[in-house]
């Protein structure tokens, strides 16, 4: 259930307790965390302002559903801060809070699909995936061909076309650019799991995109 | 000698640059002499690229505003 919007008075208040400090911008993570943990919230603040935008992401990317991905976003941080003790600082607060933000993510997919559970545990390797049944040279810039609005819904539509297992490890590593490591960390898979399902989501989504970008008179064929 | 289906199974390794040299150098040669194999690759280190380049999505303000006042209250019941 999200909140109401804040009104003057609120915003004052927040912006004293909870807006960064240039200081803040400009101070590491674990110092940060260290901070956060110890009640200050203009350092939580700067943690959320710096991460916010990658979690709305991989929320919608995940949920393909704004109003959830809302939901997921303010979830998130609010568990974050106050699970903030149990955050072991081997890792990284981002992987940290990635992990939260997925399952988070699953638990709205779970209740929008009550005929069937969602999981990134899902048995989805049909052996199939990797047959690649389009080849085409695209053309040399594919994105001149598309306005950037159009560029754009191609680039999320094919996203949005990913099986979630697929799509989670495929946000976490290629476009945030986490580790294998920290992606298997990230999502509680095993790596030869992360490396098996980032393998077929690059070459689902180069199969989709090629159906837009090749070049023209390239006849696409099946193979292997 | 790599089959295609070699290739592609070490594909996601290659794009990561995550490979000993000598089966990097089995895979360029495979796909050297492989034109399917070619566009493969080249199709889909592009693929990667292109996402790499997507910029996060901006959270809207409304949104922001209720996620921060909704961590003022907590933070605010936690120093009761």
């Amino acid at each position: 259930m999200l909140t109401a919007a804040p009104n003057e008075e609120t915003r004052g208040i927040m912006k004293n307790r909870l807006m960064t400090a240039p200081s803040l911008a400009e101070a590491d993570e674990a110092t940060l965390v260290a901070q956060s943990r110890e009640g200050d919230g203009r350092a939580f603040g700067e943690l959320v302002r710096r991460y916010e935008s990658k979690i709305f992401r991989l929320a919608q990317h995940v949920t393909q559903n704004r109003e959830d991905a809302e939901d997921v976003l303010q979830e998130t941080f609010l568990k974050a801060y106050e699970h903030l003790d149990q955050f072991q600082g081997a890792a990284k607060f981002y992987t940290w809070i990635v992990r939260i933000a997925v399952n988070q993510a699953l638990m709205k997919l779970r209740r929008r699909r009550t005929d069937r559970s969602v999981s990134l545990d899902e048995a989805i390797d049909t052996g199939e995936d990797t047959i690649v049944r389009e080849v085409a040279a695209w053309d040399e810039n594919p994105e001149q061909r598309f306005s950037r609005a159009e560029f754009g819904q191609i680039l999320d539509e094919a996203i949005q076309g990913l099986e979630p297992p697929y799509r989670s490890v495929f946000v976490l590593r290629d476009i945030d650019e986490l580790s294998t490591e920290e992606t298997a960390d990230a999502l509680g898979l095993s790596i030869p799991a992360v490396k098996s399902r980032l393998l077929r989501a690059r070459l689902q989504l180069r199969e989709k995109l090629t159906r837009h970008f090749k070049r023209k008179g390239d006849d696409a064929f099946a193979y292997l | 000698m790599l089959t295609c289906k070699d290739f592609l199974n070490e594909l996601s390794d290659y794009m990561d640059e995550s490979l000993d040299a000598d089966i990097r150098a089995k895979l360029e040669s495979h796909i050297a002499e492989c034109p399917n194999c070619w566009v493969i690759a080249d199709t889909t280190r592009r693929t990667i690229q292109i996402y790499k380049g997507m910029e996060p999505y901006p959270v809207p303000a409304d949104v922001q505003s209720r996620l921060m006042q909704a961590l003022e209250r907590k933070i605010a019941a936690r120093q009761k």
